[in-house]
């Protein structure tokens, strides 16, 4: 009797468990049969656009011969920005917040604010970033301006990122390392640093990659959409071969260019907008994949 | 590793912007209407084209509005607009010293589109449409039985364009009598494409937008014929031209700041503008004026008169010869 009970409970629970087993397959294929159908879409429709001229043309009002030059040489050297702003800051405040502040009312509350700003959306920055970038220190509407918004947009990300491969070292490891009469610098130079790359970058490339697809912001701080033009080269033939003046210059980026031609009447258009998708989206996927690489070698190499 | 592909990354970007070498590049800088942007677009691609790389168009898309804001405050030569400037826009350009030439480029008319499914709706008066966008509409007006009885008692979904576009300023104006003022309760959008895609996908809506976007839609969408008290009139070149398609074909505008006008590339860019205005304008799907308004134009432009010929009023339904019969005055 007793154990007819038992074994009843037992198939109601073994039931259950299938029950869920379903539902959790069902949930993860919503997930992915949206973004192959998303993909499959895009493809069709962008991807006999895809040529070598179409990323070596600047745009144009004929469909056929517009291209995205100005477009994706204006991200690449706006997240160039980005990430020299917001690496060394972002990395700093987050060890300075690890393993040098004290643990009171004040930190808790830098810590909430961090959290906060996280959570803030783009456009937001673009506004502060308007006003503080272009009116105050009078950059311009330049692609300046634009790496320092996002800089700003992702810079909560390296923050967090920072502090939680910081707090994934054992605290052996520091103690160690001030046994033998280390100094703070030399044990976050030489132990916390090294073994927190991994994760940092992580934290960094995919901060970068949420950047590369903003466009409220920057359209905020007076993108343009219409440029036939580069910036001028990083680098002449005339000493001193460097040259920041593209740091100055107007810009566009691939999200405008997109959003531009989706609202456009000819279908021409429509068709070039799918094209900019997929080349969009291959930069974001490259650059996630280069993020989980990363992790993936810093990790095999740490043995403690 | 890591350095490896920064460098790599660092050497992509110079060697694709390291191929355009170029002296002291001068910029012309416009910004305002997306209404306007396909016409400066086109005519700023010829210019670059024919300059060959010694000046530089760039071209943006913050609204007429958002445009004059910067235009008023110093910062664009030359400002896109898809109505005339506005006494307010006229008062802030004044305090910052900023002179301007008026030059409208191109004729746009303004279509009320149903579903083709709609068999009902061929034409609609203009105090029709004031009944079905008015605020007092808001709420209240939602079968299209309440605007004729004849017509079906089934909801009406309305489409139109966003709120901070000049071609909302202008449809209001022409059909409430008071720009901006309109019920709130319908699907706007900056992005016509969502309000073809919204009325192309039910039989019973109704929207407002380019004509220029019907053309490129025909399948979709079905025109409604306005009817100004003189019989209906659809939308079309011919009749957005002569200007019997009333109140709801509009000229649209560049303004030129006086100061950058002194300045030869900025000279030489609007001059070909005005030259190749009439050839582009058709390419790119608007209506161009005659030849003869953009000959008065580059007078206008030589001469310098500065101003505005409306003098801030939004008036609806000017016709061609308004452009010109009076003088532009600040």
């Amino acid at each position: 009797m007793q154990n007819t009970d038992i074994r009843k409970r037992i198939k109601a629970i073994r039931r259950w468990n299938g029950i869920f087993r379903i539902v959790g397959l069902l949930s993860t294929f919503v997930g992915l049969v949206l973004l192959f159908a998303l993909m499959a879409d895009l493809f069709t429709d962008g991807f006999p656009r895809l040529s070598y001229k179409f990323f070596a043309s600047f745009p144009s009002r004929f469909p056929e011969e517009a291209g995205i030059l100005s477009a994706w040489v204006g991200s690449c050297l706006v997240l160039l920005v980005t990430a020299c702003a917001a690496i060394p800051l972002g990395v700093a405040a987050g060890v300075y917040l690890e393993e040098y502040a004290r643990k009171n009312w004040l930190t808790d509350l830098i810590e909430i604010n961090i959290a906060n700003l996280a959570g803030v959306p783009s456009i937001v920055y673009g506004l502060l970033a308007l006003g503080l970038f272009v009116y105050f220190f009078r950059f311009g509407e330049s692609v300046l301006t634009g790496g320092l918004t996002l800089a700003l947009l992702i810079l909560p990300m390296v923050i967090m990122a920072t502090r939680e491969a910081i707090r994934a070292i054992p605290n052996s490891i520091r103690e160690a390392s001030y046994a033998v009469g280390a100094t703070k610098w030399q044990t976050v130079k030489w132990h916390i640093i090294p073994y927190s790359t991994g994760g940092i970058l992580t934290g960094i490339i995919i901060g970068l990659s949420r950047a590369i697809g903003e466009t409220a912001p920057i359209i905020t701080v007076g993108a343009l959409t219409f440029i036939a033009f580069l910036p001028e080269p990083p680098i002449s033939s005339d000493f001193p071969f460097i040259s920041f003046k593209w740091l100055l210059d107007p810009f566009t980026v691939m999200p405008i260019q997109m959003f531009n031609w989706v609202s456009r009447p000819q279908k021409g258009f429509q068709l070039n907008a799918a094209a900019a998708g997929i080349v969009l989206m291959g930069m974001t996927l490259l650059m996630n994949g280069i993020a989980i690489y990363i992790r993936y070698k810093f990790r095999k190499k740490i043995k403690w | 590793m890591i350095k490896k592909l920064v460098l790599g990354i660092i050497a992509l970007i110079i060697m694709a912007s390291a191929n355009v070498t170029r002296a002291e590049v001068k910029i012309v800088k416009i910004d305002g209407s997306s209404t306007v942007y396909p016409v400066t677009e086109a005519v700023a691609e010829e210019f670059q084209k024919a300059k060959k790389g010694a000046v530089n168009v760039t071209v943006g898309i913050s609204g007429t509005g958002g445009g004059f804001k910067k235009f008023c405050r110093g910062e664009t030569d030359i400002s896109d607009a898809s109505r005339p400037i506005l006494a307010k826009e006229i008062e802030v350009c004044k305090q910052n010293g900023v002179e301007y030439i008026e030059l409208p480029v191109a004729y746009d008319g303004l279509a009320v589109m149903v579903n083709p499914k709609n068999t009902w709706a061929a034409s609609m008066t203009v105090a029709e449409l004031k009944i079905l966008w008015e605020p007092a509409a808001q709420g209240k007006i939602t079968k299209w039985s309440q605007i004729r009885p004849n017509w079906p008692d089934k909801k009406i979904n309305l489409f139109g364009a966003g709120t901070d576009s000049g071609t909302f300023d202008y449809f209001t104006e022409a059909i409430t009598g008071k720009s901006k003022s309109s019920r709130g309760d319908f699907t706007a959008s900056e992005d016509d494409n969502v309000l073809v895609q919204g009325i192309g996908g039910d039989m019973y809506s109704l929207g407002f937008f380019g004509l220029a976007y019907y053309e490129e839609n025909t399948d979709k969408l079905k025109l409604v014929a306005i009817d100004d008290g003189k019989g209906p009139v659809a939308p079309s070149e011919k009749t957005v031209k002569d200007g019997s398609y009333q109140p709801l074909s509009r000229p649209i505008f560049i303004y030129v700041s006086r100061k950058s006008a002194e300045k030869p590339e900025i000279k030489e860019f609007i001059e070909f503008y005005l030259r190749s205005a009439s050839k582009l304008v058709k390419q790119v799907k608007y209506i161009s004026l005659p030849d003869a308004i953009y000959k008065k134009d580059l007078e206008r432009f030589s001469k310098k008169e500065t101003g505005s010929v409306f003098g801030g009023d939004a008036r609806v339904g000017a016709t061609i010869d308004d452009l010109f019969k009076e003088k532009p005055k600040m």
